[in-house]
């Protein structure tokens, strides 16, 4: 069917929804991992693995879907029967393997090599046979528990004591199943044909209004109208069979009926007990009772309410942002355009400036909540971490603990994309280089475990991500050596440990002699350093030797439009983020403190002695206003250190659309980026943070 | 055909077209050219935003329809004195290796074709300083055109030199 019904947008749904599901399973495989317990998230894994296996199923990916079914068949063992013998770590190490193949084979046809070659197949049947073997081991030691298993849970039993038994029992019940879909989920055809197929192991379908679904493009819109009925006959539950439907993806309704149930009960205990007797010479007398109860139980149910399974949320193609969001840029702009037109200079417009106040608190409104849709918490990313902590704290023997704080707080889209590898990099040569093997951290009277900690907060417009661990820090002689064996540093130069710290940023930097197979190439922390330069982000360091190291990456919450103040110095307009702005005002010349030996001025404000830079000098503007009285002071505050500015004046606030300056400019000191103004002309705007540095 | 193929083979009619086609522009009245391949357009002299701690060659950015780019004034690229910008001052819109760059000249002259064979390498004088961009020299009807490399013009070692001191 490949050929036949796959398009793009079905497997761009499929690459979507696959990969969702399976950081999911990730995430609760390693839950499981830590807690030794999968109770509560059973039914969970049990709806990832079946959506898996249905969407893979209806994409024709017969590898991905037989290593589901064969996960499903593990997790279906451990939710019967609720062995007490898990191995949980084993478990997640199957798991884990699987869902590695899946991401691999997802990644293939993504790439277009659309059909899993052969090497691809053998490493299916490798893992389904893993997963076989563990269910086998689990199975073969579970006797001890069969007895309190039919005690408490007597439909699980038929199951539990002989598979085939289940399988040949089918037609027990006969249900008649009414599906709707949700409106607009487009292909309703092809996903009631993947419910069929998703029926095919457990139920006998007798028959499906419309009939004949696959192929057949009329049948859309009379699904879409109707609903897809199906009849069919099933040993399952009436339960079972509604978690089983219910797990639909595009499900609007569903409603699940039994068919002549009076009539089927009494064949279906006859059915029973003689398979029963058949196939096992432990009689169970409950059994049949219980068939009934279970039936009678779905009976007085029905008929059920319908089973409101309803979609909150929607993907949403990234570039459809993205777009939205220059427009939004652009409406700004345009909006300040017309506002401030030059041509209403000087007229009184009391209307007309109601009305633009009106429209700027409005396009305000757009512009938060188009950021706000693109606003991701950041916990998605820091939960990978688990995963790499817990796959190299095994390959190198360190027991480490991941402790993440602040994982709500949330980053733009664009933002976090370029923090995954960052993070992993920098987790890695921690992992590898900071924390000591459990025998030096026991000498050095650490804990035998170490400890790695993610935070992520707000501060101010940035977002602070500290990764610190407890490790043995930054050897900083080590590194000094090692840079000027390089030639990265001169002979003579002296340096600050900050400095020398980030050194290990540079690319081809590694203090390693021996590459592993996790840091020593030196690549690692070139990656984080241009992945920052990308986000407009830096990253600092700073170790105390033997105690850790901590590197904390400080990136902007979002890159697209601030408040900001117009300032003239000279001919040019800079423009200053609101937020760093304190206040400003008019010198007054007895204020103002000069220190000749270092030929620097100051301001005396409140009975603070605070120093002036002007702005001129610093961007090396020609300006008339060089007396300080003549021009305005503003006072910005950057990581709780105070300057005041020396501008000609200040024109207004604004709002600004922050574009990066070309890249051939590369770096400006002071200089963050510039904006297009409603007159078309290009300002740039201040980067306080460097205006600080000098 | 598949799409591949056909774009492969669109791309090799255009560069076909354009190939042997050169822009020539006066610099103090010297005539220079540049590969039309390069060439995005060609805009007046517009208001440009000074930028502090570049070049002095880069005079700025201005914004062309929205996008921001650098433009750099070929005349004190070349060591020559600057002039004020007039009416006929140009900005010549490049694009070399994603770098879109404006190239402020005196004035635009005309759309050359200069067969291959008109074609020499300049010769090895090791002196003026300018000659580092010339890649070639064409001949047309006893003109001499200075033909710039763009890469050369927009990828030098100088910028570079300056960002890592700052």
């Amino acid at each position: 069917m490949n050929g036949e019904y796959t398009n793009d947008s079905m497997l761009e749904m499929f690459i979507y929804e696959t990969t969702e599901l399976i950081s999911q399973l990730e995430n609760i495989a390693l839950d499981s991992e830590e807690s030794n317990a999968l109770e509560t998230q059973i039914n969970e894994v049990f709806r990832i693995v079946h959506t898996i296996k249905g969407s893979a199923a209806m994409m024709d990916y017969n590898n991905i879907s037989s290593l589901a079914h064969s996960l499903e068949d593990a997790f279906y063992y451990i939710r019967e029967n609720h062995p007490q013998n898990v191995d949980y770590s084993s478990l997640t190490d199957v798991v884990l393997r699987s869902i590695d193949y899946i991401k691999n084979v997802v990644a293939m046809i993504q790439s277009g090599t659309s059909q899993p070659d052969a090497q691809t197949d053998s490493e299916a049947k490798e893992i389904v046979k893993e997963i076989k073997d563990f269910l086998s081991l689990l199975k073969g030691v579970p006797v001890v528990e069969e007895p309190k298993n039919e005690a408490n849970n007597v439909e699980s039993t038929n199951s539990g004591i002989d598979e085939d038994a289940q399988k040949e029992a089918s037609g027990e019940n006969e249900f008649m199943a009414l599906l709707c879909f949700e409106d607009g989920c487009e292909m309703e055809n092809i996903r009631a044909f993947n419910v069929l197929n998703n029926l095919e192991n457990v139920v006998d379908v007798i028959s499906t209004s419309p009939p004949k679904v696959p192929g057949n493009e009329n049948t859309i819109s009379e699904i879409k109208q109707n609903g897809f009925e199906i009849r069919f006959k099933t040993d399952l539950s009436f339960e079972d069979m509604k978690n089983h439907l219910s797990s639909t993806l595009f499900l609007k309704e569903l409603y699940l009926e039994p068919v002549n149930a009076e009539n089927e009960i009494q064949q279906a205990n006859e059915n029973q007990e003689e398979k029963a007797k058949e196939n096992n010479s432990q009689t169970n007398t409950e059994k049949p009772e219980a068939r009934t109860d279970s039936v009678a139980k779905a009976q007085t149910a029905s008929p059920v309410a319908p089973v409101n399974v309803k979609q909150s949320m929607i993907s949403v193609n990234l570039e459809k942002l993205d777009k939205l969001m220059d427009l939004v840029g652009e409406l700004v702009i345009s909006q300040e355009m017309v506002v401030q037109n030059s041509e209403l200079e000087g007229l009184i417009l009391n209307d007309f400036n109601k009305a633009s106040r009106q429209l700027r608190k409005v396009t305000n409104e757009i512009q938060d909540a188009v950021m706000s849709i693109r606003m991701v918490p950041i916990s998605g990313t820091f939960n990978k971490m688990h995963r790499i902590v817990r796959d190299m704290s095994k390959k190198l023997e360190k027991e480490v603990k991941l402790e993440i704080i602040g994982e709500n707080t949330e980053v733009d889209k664009n933002v976090i994309e370029h923090l995954t590898d960052p993070l992993m990099h920098i987790i890695r040569n921690s992992m590898d280089h900071g924390i000591e093997n459990v025998d030096d951290r026991l000498k050095a009277g650490k804990p035998s475990f170490g400890n790695v900690t993610l935070e992520a907060k707000d501060e101010g417009g940035d977002v602070c991500i500290i990764i610190r661990d407890d490790g043995k820090g930054l050897d900083r002689d080590k590194i000094l050596n090692k840079a000027k064996e390089q030639g990265l540093v001169k002979e003579n130069e002296t340096l600050t440990d900050t400095d020398i710290y980030s050194l290990i940023f540079l690319p081809g930097f590694s203090t390693k002699k021996q590459v592993t197979e996790f840091s020593g190439r030196g690549v690692g922390m070139d990656v984080v350093n241009n992945n920052m330069e990308k986000i407009g982000g830096k990253a600092l360091v700073d170790s105390t030797p033997g105690v850790g190291t901590s590197i904390t990456l400080k990136i902007p919450l979002t890159l697209a439009i601030i408040e900001g103040m117009k300032v003239k110095v000279g001919k040019s307009i800079f423009v200053i983020p609101i937020t760093s702005i304190k206040e400003s005002f008019r010198v007054d010349e007895s204020s103002i403190v000069l220190d000749d030996c270092n030929n620097s001025e100051m301001i005396m404000l409140r009975g603070e002695c605070l120093p002036i830079l002007r702005l001129h000098e610093f961007y090396n503007v020609k300006s008339e206003t060089t007396k300080l009285k003549e021009g305005i002071i503003i006072v910005v505050e950057n990581e709780s250190k105070i300057k005041c500015l020396f501008a000609d004046k200040v024109i207004g606030e604004q709002q600004v659309v922050v574009k990066a300056l070309p890249k051939y400019i590369k770096n400006v000191k002071g200089i963050c980026g510039c904006t297009v103004m409603g007159d078309g002309s290009v300002c740039l705007i201040s980067d306080v943070s460097g205006l600080f540095k000098n | 055909m598949t799409e591949l193929e056909r774009e492969v083979l669109n791309n090799d009619i255009k560069e076909d077209t354009q190939k042997g086609k050169y822009l020539t522009f006066f610099i103090e009245k010297v005539v220079y050219a540049i590969e039309i391949k390069f060439v995005t357009e060609i805009i007046g002299i517009q208001p440009i935003t000074e930028i502090p701690e570049v070049p002095s060659y880069v005079k700025g950015i201005i914004n062309l329809r929205g996008k921001i780019i650098p433009v750099m004034d070929v005349r004190i690229r070349f060591k020559k004195e600057p002039i004020e910008y007039n009416d006929r001052t140009c900005i010549i819109v490049v694009e070399v290796n994603d770098i879109s760059l404006g190239l402020i000249v005196d004035n635009v002259s005309e759309v050359l074709e200069i067969a291959d064979e008109n074609i020499v390498i300049p010769p090895d004088m090791n002196k003026g300083m300018e000659n580092k961009y010339i890649k070639e020299i064409g001949k047309v009807d006893n003109c001499v055109n200075l033909i710039l490399s763009c890469e050369k013009l927009i990828n030098d070692n100088e910028v570079e030199a300056l960002s890592q001191i700052v």
